[in-house]
């Protein structure tokens, strides 16, 4: 699919300064990713090779559509009716922050605009080292709130499953509550790979740790439409044969994960009475 | 405001309301002016159902399900001829009824109406297993010309060829062509001696005496009208009831309105019988008896409970061939609430929820075809308790009530039929049907040789000869083929309403209207979406004739990719909107019958189905015989932004022309609009919020997985009251054909990954 060719013309050149985002895909209507409805830019890239990742189609990197933060932004405009007072546009993936420079640029000009804007992130990229850091302190200016998955607890489990330590992950959100930085907490409810009652507590545990910031945890029951994807794409699925969590797998994590106990995202502006 | 005047000798039935302008002459809209009663809260305050409506919805529930299984239809009349009198009284259980009527004289009898037409009313006994009559047989063929012999008398060959061929389908030239909204609170503010003497009067100042067509039209049908007015006091009257005088209690108001709805569906079978807008009306009557202490809310529940019980039950026996177009039995009788007056006050009040609470008391059903004007005004309260009530049953339509208001001139309309809008007290539609646009597509390809039938039927034109289309090329056929439709549309349906008045004149619904009124000429578009892809595929795509071996386009090739309408894309989108205007400005170089207005809609209710089925392979690659998309839906799998860029690509299309109605149908799975029933009905408000400020007109809201449609299809007996909005109505989906519930299956449901 090519991605609003119609403006390509209209639009000037960019600049070489000005940073490219590489687009996989736009969702419109993005009612589960971030407060509202949400213009939901895939970026294209992702380092991690999670087993229960719906999206195999965008792990490769600098490929996709190219735009610019302004071209990304006159589209999203055209949703504006429809974001309320919550809504506004969240980056997912792929891997968001591979791209932290068009993150960067994006979010700056939205703000600017006065929309609000949502990081989807595993955080994998994330380091302390310069110049990344100081980017990274640039671009949480401009965000109001991430979405950030915890997959596993156990760093080495979290490697079997993804590829990558979670040691910079928990590290990210250490930086995030020391500087205020809200956040959603997401877990993938994955039978025989992250549905256990041990971990599940542990997480829930860690997750006190740092509630200060966490205005909501929501539990994502694994589904199985990616499947197609990886058919598509030539690639073994590695979870052949797993089927998505019980209800009663869902609630059960949910409550080892007391998720009804972050309820901040309800005194967003304007959140409905519930 | 007004006072009530002393003297006044209606006073006692009006006591309690504010006066004005409706004390001196009929005028409904400005009673609701002074005396709307707004709401702001939420649904806290409503009432379940009395006992007496939970058994009589078991009898109704145990009914239909006789009904389905005896094949669709319990019984019929074969030997009497509708009427508002032909009928004793009938009855559910009469002791437990505050509202009473039935069509005929037994709950879901289906009445015999042959005035459309003698051999739709026989065909649709025979499908079901029923035989006419023979002296009615003979009445209705010697003795007494219907609409539909009218009709075959003065058609052009033209004419028959393009029904035969289907490129214009479901021409009302046989059955009734509905669509008019009688202002049924009339009957209960003014009384029938009152509605007489105005009816009268008017009759006396129709003409000075010089007898034109005119003249004499108008003069007979206001005497049909006094007569159909004394007739519906009778049939009260055998109910028990003197309508006579205005309704004094909210029982009476309601039950007046009843029998004015009842007299439209006992004497017409219309396309659609609407209900009109009631709700802020009936709620001034609820409310003066609240204040009273006359009734407590569970009472006022019922009331509306059981009128719409009655609106649920209301039948017409129609053929095999109706039912393929407009399938499970709908009627349309379409219920519109809410809307913000000209003056900025919302008419949101607690009749509006208490007309929602109904599908709560006593189950989902596709009738009536609850409306909703929104407005980004309106409370949030009702907004919530309507999305609410959309996710729980997928039986609400959304319409832009401000775009609406503007348009027509009025915040007292409603909407009639499945999406259009109509000035209550002075507007009528004539019904339409609808032309095939994507068909035209393969006549100009084809030089007006129809791609199923093989025969010529559009003008004999040059084909296009080349391997290629040329963009150019294609469109100067077009423009001809198109103008041809044009001529040949409107003029059979100058012909039908013609014949429609002359032999089946609706006296029983417009006696309810103001005598002089405006009228629109509706016309209809299908295959929009086919039609714009196939232009856009030419445009953009290259495309690559292959053809069969008589020389006839069968297939198509687009080497390139290409915009395709449902994307937010001005390429494809402005294919649309010039399709629509190119068509209406074509059909309004004509004469249109008793000096009515142009207008059109993209609108295919059930029908998509049937007009694929009779449309040929076109150019964006939809193939012969597959359902069209329905309304003014983008192609199925067209879409690639997701659902609020489909959304808006819809919204382009110009209100301006398309007055009768641009409808949308959106399939969502709970899911995707949240993960939990709190954000979901927030993203509910939030979508038909943006749809309407981006000029979006109409919206169907479904909120169900797949997999509960493939289980509904597979056991039936699960899902008894299974409703889903299928282009401008609602119906149970075991209702629905083989055919058309996979096509509901197939549709774009946006779902998150």
């Amino acid at each position: 699919m090519k991605i609003f060719e119609q403006e390509q013309s209209s639009v000037a050149v960019a600049e070489n300064t000005t940073p490219i985002g590489y687009v996989h895909s736009i969702e419109t209507f993005g009612s589960v990713d971030g407060p509202g409805i949400r213009y939901v830019l895939f970026l294209q890239g992702c380092r991690m090779r999670c087993q229960f990742c719906h999206n195999p189609d965008t792990w490769n990197q600098g490929v996709g559509d190219e735009l610019t933060a302004d071209q990304v932004l006159a589209d999203a405009e055209r949703y504006k009716a429809f974001w309320g007072k919550q809504g506004g546009i969240t980056t997912s993936g792929g891997e968001a922050l591979l791209q932290i420079d068009f993150l960067i640029d994006l979010f700056k000009k939205a703000h600017a605009k006065g929309i609000k804007t949502c990081l989807d992130t595993c955080g994998q990229p994330f380091t302390r080292k310069q110049p990344w850091f100081g980017k990274f302190e640039e671009l949480m200016r401009y965000t109001d709130v991430s979405l950030v998955d915890i997959k596993q607890i156990n760093p080495r489990e979290h490697k079997r499953l993804t590829g990558w330590s979670n040691e910079n992950i928990f590290d990210m959100l250490s930086y995030m509550l020391e500087n205020n930085k809200h956040v959603w907490i997401r877990h993938v409810l994955v039978p025989q790979r992250t549905d256990f009652d041990t971990e599940l507590i542990q997480i829930g545990n860690y997750i006190k740790t740092i509630a200060p910031i966490v205005d909501k945890v929501e539990v994502l029951p694994y589904h199985t439409m990616g499947v197609s994807k990886y058919k598509e794409l030539g690639i073994d699925y590695p979870l052949d044969g797993i089927e998505p969590p019980t209800q009663a797998r869902v609630k059960n994590a949910e409550k080892l994960l007391h998720t009804t106990d972050y309820t901040n995202y309800k005194n967003y502006p304007n959140y409905p009475k519930a | 405001m007004k006072q009530l005047q002393a003297n006044d000798t209606t006073t006692d039935y009006w006591e309690g309301f504010n006066g004005g302008d409706w004390q001196d002459s009929i005028d409904v809209r400005d009673f609701i002016q002074q005396n709307l009663v707004q709401y702001d809260g939420d649904e806290s305050f409503l009432a379940g159902p009395t006992e007496a409506t939970t058994t009589l919805n078991n009898k109704v529930m145990a009914l239909k399900q006789q009904e389905r299984e005896a094949g669709g239809v319990l019984d019929a009349d074969n030997d009497v001829p509708a009427t508002l009198t032909s009928h004793g009284p009938g009855y559910i259980e009469k002791d437990l009824e505050k509202i009473v009527g039935l069509q005929t004289d037994k709950p879901l009898k289906r009445a015999f109406m042959p005035y459309g037409g003698i051999r739709m009313a026989e065909d649709a006994l025979e499908a079901y297993g029923f035989k006419t009559d023979p002296k009615m047989h003979q009445i209705f063929t010697e003795w007494r010309k219907t609409h539909n012999a009218g009709v075959f008398d003065v058609y052009t060959p033209d004419m028959r060829k393009a029904r035969h061929y289907k490129i214009i389908t479901g021409l009302p030239d046989a059955y009734g062509r509905g669509r008019i909204i009688p202002d049924l609170p009339r009957i209960a503010l003014y009384g029938i001696d009152r509605l007489i003497q105005a009816k009268v009067t008017d009759h006396d100042n129709v003409g000075d005496g010089e007898m034109t067509d005119d003249v004499i039209r108008l003069r007979e049908q206001i005497a049909e009208q006094v007569k159909a007015l004394k007739g519906m006091k009778k049939m009260a009257a055998s109910y028990g009831f003197d309508i006579s005088k205005p309704a004094k209690t909210a029982q009476e108001a309601v039950q007046w309105v009843y029998f004015g709805y009842l007299a439209a569906v006992k004497t017409q079978n219309g396309a659609a019988m609407s209900v009109g807008r009631i709700d802020s009306f009936l709620d001034v009557f609820i409310q003066r008896d609240l204040d009273r202490g006359l009734i407590d809310e569970k009472q006022a529940q019922e009331l509306i409970d059981q009128f719409v019980m009655k609106l649920r039950m209301v039948r017409f026996i129609r053929t095999t061939d109706y039912n393929d177009l407009f399938s499970g039995d709908p009627i349309w009788a379409t219920l519109s609430m809410a809307g913000v007056g000209m003056d900025g006050r919302h008419h949101v009040n607690k009749t509006s929820f208490r007309v929602l609470k109904t599908l709560d008391n006593m189950g989902a059903a596709p009738e009536p075809n609850i409306t909703l004007l929104w407005d980004k005004r309106l409370p949030d309260g009702f907004k919530r308790y309507a999305s609410k009530v959309s996710i729980d049953s997928s039986t609400i339509q959304y319409e832009n009530d401000s775009l609406m208001r503007n348009e027509w001139g009025t915040d007292y309309y409603g909407i009639a039929c499945c999406v259009s809008a109509q000035p209550i007290a002075g507007g009528v539609q004539f019904f339409g049907a609808r032309a095939n646009m994507a068909k035209t597509v393969l006549y100009a390809i084809n030089g007006g040789v129809d791609e199923l039938g093989k025969a010529q039927v559009g003008p004999a034109a040059e084909p296009i000869k080349s391997e290629y289309i040329d963009y150019d090329d294609f469109m100067t056929k077009f423009d001809r083929q198109l103008s041809w439709v044009a001529d040949v549309y409107v003029n059979a349906l100058n012909a039908i309403h013609y014949m429609h008045d002359k032999y089946d004149y609706e006296a029983e619904q417009l006696c309810l209207k103001d005598s002089r009124l405006d009228y629109t000429f509706a016309t209809g578009i299908s295959g929009l979406s086919h039609a714009t892809d196939s232009l856009s595929a030419i445009k953009y795509g290259h495309v690559k004739i292959i053809r069969d071996e008589d020389g006839i386009a069968v297939d198509f090739k687009a080497d390139n990719d290409y915009p395709r309408y449902g994307n937010n894309d001005d390429r494809a989108d402005n294919i649309a909107k010039m399709l629509v205007k190119k068509l209406f400005d074509k059909m309004n170089t004509h004469h249109l019958y008793h000096g009515a207005k142009l207008s059109t809609s993209v609108l295919t209710i059930t029908s998509n189905v049937v007009y694929g089925k009779n449309t040929g392979t076109t150019p964006n690659g939809r193939q012969a015989g597959e359902p069209f998309s329905p309304g003014a839906n983008p192609a199925y799998g067209a879409e690639q932004n997701g659902a609020l860029a489909s959304l808006l690509s819809t919204a382009k299309i110009p209100y301006k022309y398309a007055r009768d109605g641009i409808s949308n149908t959106f399939g969502v799975t709970p899911r995707t609009l949240g993960n939990d029933i709190s954000s979901q009905e927030d993203t509910l408000v939030n979508m038909v919020d943006g749809y309407m400020e981006n000029k979006g007109m109409h919206l169907n809201i479904n909120v169900f997985n797949r997999d509960t449609l493939k289980d509904a299809q597979a056991h039936p007996e699960k899902y008894p009251t299974l409703t889903v909005r299928v282009s401008g109505y609602c119906v149970y989906f075991a209702d629905l054909t083989k055919e058309q519930q996979d096509d509901v299956i197939s549709r774009t449901y946006f779902e998150a990954m």
